[in-house]
Formats: structure tokens, C-alpha cells, sequence
């Protein structure tokens, strides 16, 4: 167990004593204790850096099932170390921010963080293991947590509806994604991603490689919200604020990226996978953006325009795929594509996070969120203004902050893909930077709704529920240093290049690792074609922005019948219809009904299987002579049997009954079994006495009259079908014999052995004296239970008549 | 015989079927008591019949029939006796209760609704 296992379980350890320091000092914020634990794991992966820039990797092992080959792996290299980064300092941030945002005595705290510190433990397992079923646990609880945090307030309707909605369309990809990766364990008889990356080769020629694909796929894209499965993250905005920032904008759903960046070297080999994954991307991309605008709730607008930039990114992602396919490092300048997924990556966790956080602060000062009753703040909120007006920007892609750094760089990689001579690139690749480039003025339109409508224009105090102020100093922090960042990384980009980009895009792209690359990102490079793109957005999304009452009725056109959402919820209320009716079709309570599916399925199978083996053989040779007594008595059991469905009294068939029992008696004797027939002869009599005892008690009811049976020609054919199977059977049976019988045996020794002469007594009391001892016991049990049933009478005979 | 007492069997399994379909409890039950004569009877026609003399070692026969199946068939007659035995008081105790025999009416509270 190294230093690496204790920091995953850190968290999960310290959730344990939350409620109790919560319990134990009401006084204090439960938050400050919490704080403390993702700056320490800060610190720590911290101090990684220089490590994983020089390209090395920590590898630590905790054997766990080892039989199976699931172990708890975990290994840190670049990628890992952004992952685990990210979610330890934006965790710290929006700690701190929540301390300020959640009241220590109205809400229940201890729930908040424990959940909070569970989904973070679960964040650090899922990026730093190794092993697929162990990601997979921590990808579960993830999904998980992140449901507990969605319906943190459990009394609002709306928040249930998004915890479900988020946990069945997470737990849909989480389950596929289990699929994939026990079918990669499969091809690859590993579980080690290490190792996989290694067998890249010899996967790719597997024929269940292109549904491994899909199956993975689904998982990531499901998690990290790309169209069509991108519905639930707008329904999760009914967590806190804080969780939104953390989970649905930095971390949760960025572990579908993950996932996809880690599996790259596995993958990227095929077609398939860079065309999904750039293709689903630039769909996202473009729709995401283009709901956005339409949105009036701040969080709203937040949450497509996540959808919109995760979309960006997995499509980046999906394009940086190529670069495997070329060897030469000159031509190799679709590496670029990784390298600006990866920037964003890390742009939009800060800019996302802070205007998250200034979506918090405006609702928490003013009551609303809702931009179609805010306006005017600029003078209450300056600082959260400028926050804003600086994440915004940089949303939009504007100089000098750093989106418009990778903005550019996406820009580019979109252009270069056109000049890619692979899967059609070349041809159809055309449409990518198109859809892109459209797709980056609707985010350059929303971002200035986000920047402008709250806080510009006609103050109406009466529409706000609070009188609004400048949030408290503890709320600022967090969003200013997110904010600062944004400024640092935009101004100094180099800072990042080779400390993390570089091990990063390494990590991505292995075979690459060997040759000499630097990351170099310029804010100036020239009049590049992706220039004039960004120019042309700006002047586009500012025209557009100005005229959006006059082309905002677009969004009408598309009912909201035909939306997602929509066929979300007729999919789940339509197949609970469905499938109720279904249930209600075949259970339909009549005990008939059963024992129809019962008879039906006996006569099919059999049936069928009698036929399939050519089983039927029809055998007399070995026969026994029929007698004259015997055919009487045969005769007499027959016409008995099928007189009493003739009976029109249930006396009479009692009567029948009994009679074709003492024939059976009588055949007993015939065929040379004397206990049998002495106990056939009394038993029989003992159940005719019960048949018209009970018979006898009949209450007398209106309603039951006499009345012979009516025939029924579906029960007739039943029956027959029954009978005629069952005689079948026995004919099959009795003209196949292929063994002798064992009773010789018994023959031998029963005197010998036993010392009794009876053989079948022998038999019962000695050499199978078990099943004699449990038939006692069935008696007995019967006798009690006739006993208790005619005793306890702890009848409802009150419900009884009320439902009468 | 063999043949004959297929036929027998099948004609007692055909009849006990068409009695368990029935509404009435009672003719269910005589259904079930068919049944296990058509079982019975079954399991004495797969030992072979007529084989040989009665199983009791003091007749000093040459041959016995098979007296297997005859203890495996003095079980299955004491059981279905007392499961019998249950099922009608069963029966005797429904119609106390709940004052009908026909099966139709009696479903599970959940399907009335």
C-alpha cells in the first residue's frame, strides 16, 4: 500500500468523521474541517510535477482480488497527474465557497460533505487506477454520488427528477462501459490499461473490436454528456451551486474525456473511433451552444454551454486520434489536436468553474437566476461582475484571455483536418470546421447573455426577492482565483507547456513519446487562417447578439414535443405502460390461466422434444400378455375416468372417484403387489370419506347450483394433448430400455442381509428407510396442518365483509 | 399390457387435466386424485409387469417382479394422501371463509382492484 492508496482513501476516510465533528462542534463551519483534506492532496500531487515532466511514471500495486486479476493499480503519469490536479484544487475552491454559500444551521452539512468527499475519493480512484473493474467501481461510484448530490434538497420535486434522470442515463453508460471493458479483458487477457496500450497491435485485428468500441463509447459519451444522452446535465442544475461547479463542470463530467484520452493508444488505431468520437463532438459542439441561447436560467445556460465545450473537446480529442497514423514527426502536426483538447481541458475547468460560482453568488444575493428579472447589478456587484465579464470572454474566446488561446488552436486543428488523407477526412472533413465555426458564434452569443443581461440595463428591484449587495469576501475568493487563472494562463501559456501539456499529450499519444516534441503556443502566430475565423465570429456573434429579439423566434420552430426530453419521458412513462399492460396480459390472476401456460408448455417441449430425437418407438415384443380380467379392468378405469366429466353431480364424481381407485386397488393385485393394494384399498376409502365429508360442509350458497361441467373445446384439446403426450412418453420409455434393472440386488439379499422376507418392506424400513422416515414427516406435517388450519382462526372476517 | 396401460394412463392423465381446468375447487382436487392414480399406475408399468411371482421370498419362486417400483409407489401414495388429505380441508376451510367454490372469484386482491 503506497503514499498513492492512502490518498484515494483519504477522502473516503475522512467522510467517516464528518457527521462526527459535525454532531460534536455545531458551532463551526463543517466546511473548515473538510478544506483541509483536498489542500493536503493539493500539496501532494504538487509535488509530482517535476517528476512527470520529465516523463516518469509512479506505478503502485494493492493486491486486492489477485485470483481474478483485479488489483487496485494505480499509476500516475501526465494525464493522471492534470486529472487528480484539477479535482484537488477546484475540490479545495469550491469547499470554500460552499462554507460561505450553505448555512451552518439550515442545512444538514455532514450529508453534503460526506457525499462530497466520496465522490471526490471516487474522482482520484477513477483517474489514477489502473485496472478497468477497479475504474469501473469508481466510475460507479461517482455516478452514485453524484445522484446523492443532485437531490441534495430531496423535498423539491424537481431535484428527485434530476437525480434520477442523471443516475439511469449514467448507469445506462456505466453498465455498457463495464461491457467494454470486460470484453477489452477479453481480446487483451488483461485488465491493466499499461498493458492493453502495450497489445494495441494485435486488438485491433479482433473482431470484437469495433463493438469493444461502441460499448466504451457509450459509457463516455453518457458520462460526459454528448448528444443525444447530453439531456440529463441540464436537470442536474438543481443541485447547489457549488456541486454544479465542481461536478458538472470540472470534474464528473470530464471522466468521460478521461476515459477516452486514456484508451486512445488502445483505439485510435480504427476509423471508427476517431470518426465517433469527432463527429458526436462537433454535434455536441453545435447543439449545445446553439440551446444555450435559448435558455432564461443562468445555470441553464451554464449547463449547455458545457455540453457544448465537452463537445469541443472530444472532438479534439477524436481528431488528435490521427495522429497516430503518420510516422514522420514533420508531418505529424495533427499531435496539435491532442494538445489543444488538452488546454481547454484545463481552461474551461477555470472559466466554467468561476461562472458557475458568479451564477452562484447573483442567486444567493438576489433570490433569482432567472436573466429575464435580473438587470443592472454592475453597480451592487462589481467584482462579481468583473469575474463575469473575464470568464465570459474567455468562454467566447476573446484575447487576452485563454480561450481565445484554444479557440485558436481548435480553429486550426478543425483546418488541418481537411488536409487529412484518411477514413474520407479529406472529403466529408470539410463539414467539421464549418459546424464549428457556426457552433463558436452561438458561444460567443450566450457568452455575452451570461456577461451583459444580469448585470446591464434597467435595475427592477421589485422582481427580486432580496435587496441585492456584494456577495461575502469567502464567496469572492474562490471565483477571483479561478478568474486570475484564467488572466495568468491567457497571458503566460507557456507556463503550463512543458510542465503539464507536454507529459500529458505524452501520455495520450505513446508512440509519440520517443521523438522529440515541444509544446509551444504563441498568443501571436500571424495572420493564420484561424485569425480571421475568430474575427469573423466576433463580428458575427456581436450583430447576432444585437438582433437576438428579432431571430430568437427560430427556437419555436421545434416543438417541445419533438425535443429530447420529451422522448425521455414518454420512453420511461411509455414502457412503464407498456410493460404493465404487458404484466396485465398475462397475469391475469384466474388460476386456469396458469395451469393453460403450464399444460402448453409441457405438451410443446416434450412434444417437440419427442419429435426432434425421433424418439417414438412403439415396441410390443417385450410385452405382457394382456388377460381377460385385465381388459375388463382397464375398460373399467377408462370409462370411469372419463365419466366423471359427464358427472353432473359432485356426489356422483366422488362416487367414480373412488370406484376407479379401488380398480387401481384391484390391478395392484393383479399385477402382483399385495402391500400396494392393501394400501390403495384403505387410503382410497379415507379419501372418499374426506371428498364427502367436505362435500357434506358445502355452505349453501345461491349461487352454486348443481350443474354439469361445459365443455370447453381449448381445455378439451388441452387434456387430450396431455394425455396423448404422457401415453407417448410411456410407450418411448417402455420400448427403450436400456438397462437391466437393479432389483436383483434386493432379490439377493433381503433375507441375507436383512432378515426379512417381504421384499418391499425390506426395502422401506431397511435399504431405503430414509425416504420412509421423511413420508412420516409429511404425514405429520399435513396432520398439523390440518390441525392449525382448523383451529387458528385469526380470520378478518371485518376486512372479509367490508369487501363484499 | 404394456400398450394397454399406456393407453389407460394417458386417458386418466387426459381427464385429470380437464378436471384441473375446471372453476370448481372440488373437481380440481379430483383432478389431482386422477393424477396420482395415472402416476401410480405409470411407475408399476415402467417396472415391467407380470414378471415373475408376488416379491415375498417364502413363495421360493424362480422369478419375482420387480419390487422396486411397488416401494417407490407406497410412498408416493402415503404422500399424495396427505397432501390430499391438506388440500381438501384446504378447500373445506376456503369455502367457510370466503363462501365460494368457484375459481373465478377467487383472485388475488390486487386483480380486483
Amino acid at each position: 500500500m503506497s503514499m498513492l492508496h492512502w490518498a484515494v482513501f483519504f477522502p473516503f476516510v475522512a467522510a467517516l468523521f464528518v457527521p462526527l465533528m459535525y454532531k460534536r462542534f455545531r458551532w463551526i463551519h463543517t466546511g473548515w474541517f473538510v478544506l483541509i483534506i483536498p489542500i493536503l492532496l493539493f500539496i501532494y500531487f504538487f509535488i509530482f510535477i517535476p517528476k512527470t515532466s520529465n516523463g516518469e511514471q509512479v506505478m503502485a500495486s494493492l493486491a486486492w482480488i489477485p485470483s481474478l486479476d483485479v488489483n487496485f493499480d494505480v499509476y500516475l503519469d501526465g494525464l493522471s497527474l492534470l486529472f487528480v490536479l484539477l479535482i484537488t484544487g477546484i475540490g479545495a475552491l469550491v469547499i470554500l465557497y460552499s462554507i460561505f454559500y450553505l448555512d451552518k444551521d439550515k442545512e444538514k452539512l455532514h450529508n453534503f460533505y460526506v457525499y462530497l468527499l466520496i465522490f471526490m475519493g471516487a474522482m482520484l480512484g477513477l483517474v489514477l487506477s489502473d485496472n478497468l473493474i477497479v475504474l469501473y467501481m469508481f466510475w460507479e461510484f461517482t455516478s452514485f454520488s453524484s445522484f446523492l448530490l443532485i437531490g441534495y434538497w430531496h423535498h423539491r420535486e424537481r431535484s428527485r427528477y434530476g437525480a434520477q434522470k442523471s443516475m439511469l442515463i449514467t448507469v445506462l453508460g456505466g453498465l455498457s462501459m463495464l461491457g467494454g471493458s470486460v470484453l477489452l479483458a477479453f481480446m487483451g487477457e488483461t485488465f491493466s490499461v499499461r498493458e492493453l496500450i502495450g497489445k494495441s497491435g494485435e486488438l485491433t485485428a479482433h473482431p470484437l473490436f469495433n463493438a469493444t468500441i461502441l460499448l466504451i463509447l457509450l459509457g463516455a459519451f453518457t458520462k460526459s454528456a454528448q448528444f443525444p444522452f447530453h439531456i440529463w446535465l441540464p436537470d442536474a442544475m438543481e443541485a447547489p451551486t457549488p456541486v454544479s461547479a465542481y461536478l458538472h463542470s470540472a470534474t464528473m463530467v470530464k471522466a468521460g474525456i478521461y476515459l477516452v484520452a486514456r484508451l486512445s493508444p488502445v483505439f485510435a488505431e480504427s476509423g471508427l473511433w476517431l470518426w465517433l468520437i469527432a463527429g458526436f463532438g462537433i454535434a455536441t459542439l453545435f447543439w449545445g451552444s446553439f440551446s444555450a441561447v435559448k435558455q432564461t436560467d443562468l445555470k441553464g445556460i451554464l449547463a449547455f454551454s458545457t455540453i457544448s465545450q465537452l463537445g469541443m473537446i472530444m472532438s479534439l480529442l477524436g481528431l488528435g486520434a490521427a495522429a497516430l497514423h503518420y510516422e514522420t514527426m514533420n508531418e505529424n502536426i495533427y499531435m496539435a489536436a491532442t494538445v489543444a483538447a488538452v488546454f481547454h481541458l484545463i481552461n474551461h475547468a477555470t472559466f466554467k468553474g468561476s461562472l458557475f460560482m458568479a451564477a452562484g453568488i447573483i442567486d444567493h444575493e438576489t433570490g433569482t437566476r432567472d436573466i429575464r428579472k435580473l438587470g443592472g447589478l454592475m453597480n451592487f456587484m462589481p467584482i462579481t461582475f468583473t469575474i463575469t465579464l473575464i470568464g465570459a470572454l474567455s468562454m467566447a474566446g476573446v484575447p487576452p484571455f485563454n480561450g481565445f488561446l484554444s479557440k485558436e488552436m481548435f480553429f486550426a486543428a478543425m483546418i488541418l483536418v481537411t488536409e487529412m488523407d484518411l477514413f474520407n477526412l479529406d472529403t466529408w472533413g470539410v463539414l467539421l470546421p464549418v459546424i464549428a465555426w457556426t457552433g463558436s458564434i452561438f458561444t460567443f452569443i450566450y457568452s455575452l447573455i451570461i456577461a451583459f443581461k444580469p448585470f446591464t440595463g434597467v435595475f427592477r428591484p421589485e422582481m427580486l426577492e432580496k435587496k441585492p449587495h456584494e456577495a461575502p469576501i469567502g464567496m469572492l475568493i474562490p471565483p477571483v482565483i479561478l478568474a486570475s487563472l484564467v488572466i495568468i494562463f491567457g497571458l503566460f501559456p507557456n507556463l503550463l507547456a512543458s510542465s503539464i501539456l507536454e507529459p500529458v499529450v505524452a501520455a495520450i499519444q505513446p508512440g509519440l513519446a520517443k521523438n522529440e516534441f515541444h509544446v509551444h503556443i504563441s498568443p501571436w502566430h500571424g495572420f493564420q487562417p484561424e485569425l480571421f475565423m475568430t474575427i469573423g465570429v466576433i463580428i458575427f456573434g456581436v450583430l447576432l447578439y444585437l438582433t437576438l429579439n428579432k431571430w430568437n423566434k427560430i427556437y419555436g420552430i421545434l416543438p417541445d414535443r419533438l425535443s429530447l426530453n420529451s422522448f425521455y419521458d414518454s420512453l420511461l412513462k411509455g414502457g412503464e405502460k407498456v410493460f404493465i399492460s404487458i404484466t396485465k396480459l398475462f397475469m391475469t390472476g384466474y388460476i386456469r390461466t396458469y395451469l393453460v401456460y403450464i399444460f402448453l408448455f409441457f405438451i410443446v417441449s416434450l412434444g417437440f422434444t419427442l419429435f426432434w430425437k425421433d424418439a417414438f418407438a412403439f415396441d410390443s415384443e417385450n410385452t405382457a400378455p394382456i388377460g381377460i380380467y385385465e381388459l375388463i379392468l382397464a375398460t373399467i378405469i377408462a370409462i370411469g375416468a372419463i365419466a366423471i366429466l359427464f358427472a353432473k353431480s359432485r356426489l356422483t364424481s366422488i362416487i367414480i372417484l373412488g370406484a376407479v381407485g379401488y380398480m387401481v386397488s384391484i390391478f395392484f393385485v393383479l399385477f402382483r403387489a399385495p402391500d400396494l393394494a392393501l394400501t390403495q384399498l384403505v387410503i382410497e376409502t379415507i379419501s372418499v370419506a374426506l371428498f364427502l365429508l367436505c362435500f357434506y360442509h358445502l355452505p349453501k350458497l345461491p349461487s352454486r347450483k348443481e350443474e354439469r361441467m361445459t365443455f370447453k373445446l381449448n381445455n378439451a384439446l388441452i387434456s387430450i394433448g396431455v394425455g396423448v403426450i404422457v401415453a407417448l412418453i410411456a410407450l418411448s420409455s417402455h420400448s427403450n430400455k436400456l438397462f437391466d434393472s437393479i432389483s436383483g440386488y434386493y432379490l439377493e439379499n433381503a433375507y441375507k442381509e436383512a432378515g426379512g422376507k417381504n421384499i418391499v418392506n425390506v426395502i422401506l424400513v431397511d435399504f431405503r428407510g430414509l425416504d420412509t422416515m421423511f413420508e412420516i414427516t409429511v404425514l405429520g406435517i399435513a396432520a398439523l396442518g390440518i390441525f392449525a388450519m382448523i383451529k387458528l382462526r385469526l380470520t378478518r372476517r371485518k376486512l372479509t365483509d367490508e369487501n363484499e | 399390457m404394456e400398450v394397454l396401460m399406456a393407453v389407460v394412463i394417458g386417458i386418466l392423465f387426459m381427464s385429470a387435466t380437464y378436471l384441473m381446468l375446471s372453476k370448481s375447487i372440488l373437481r380440481i382436487i379430483i383432478g389431482t386424485g386422477l393424477l396420482s392414480h395415472g402416476a401410480h399406475l405409470l411407475i408399476l408399468t415402467m417396472g415391467g409387469l407380470k414378471r415373475g411371482t408376488v416379491p415375498l421370498l417364502g413363495e421360493q419362486a424362480k422369478s419375482y417382479v420387480d419390487p422396486l417400483p411397488q416401494a417407490l409407489i407406497l410412498t408416493a401414495i402415503v404422500i399424495s394422501f396427505g397432501v390430499t388429505s391438506f388440500f381438501l380441508v384446504l378447500a373445506y376451510r376456503t369455502y367457510q371463509e370466503l363462501g365460494t367454490d368457484n375459481m373465478d372469484q377467487l383472485r388475488g386482491k390486487e386483480a380486483n382492484e
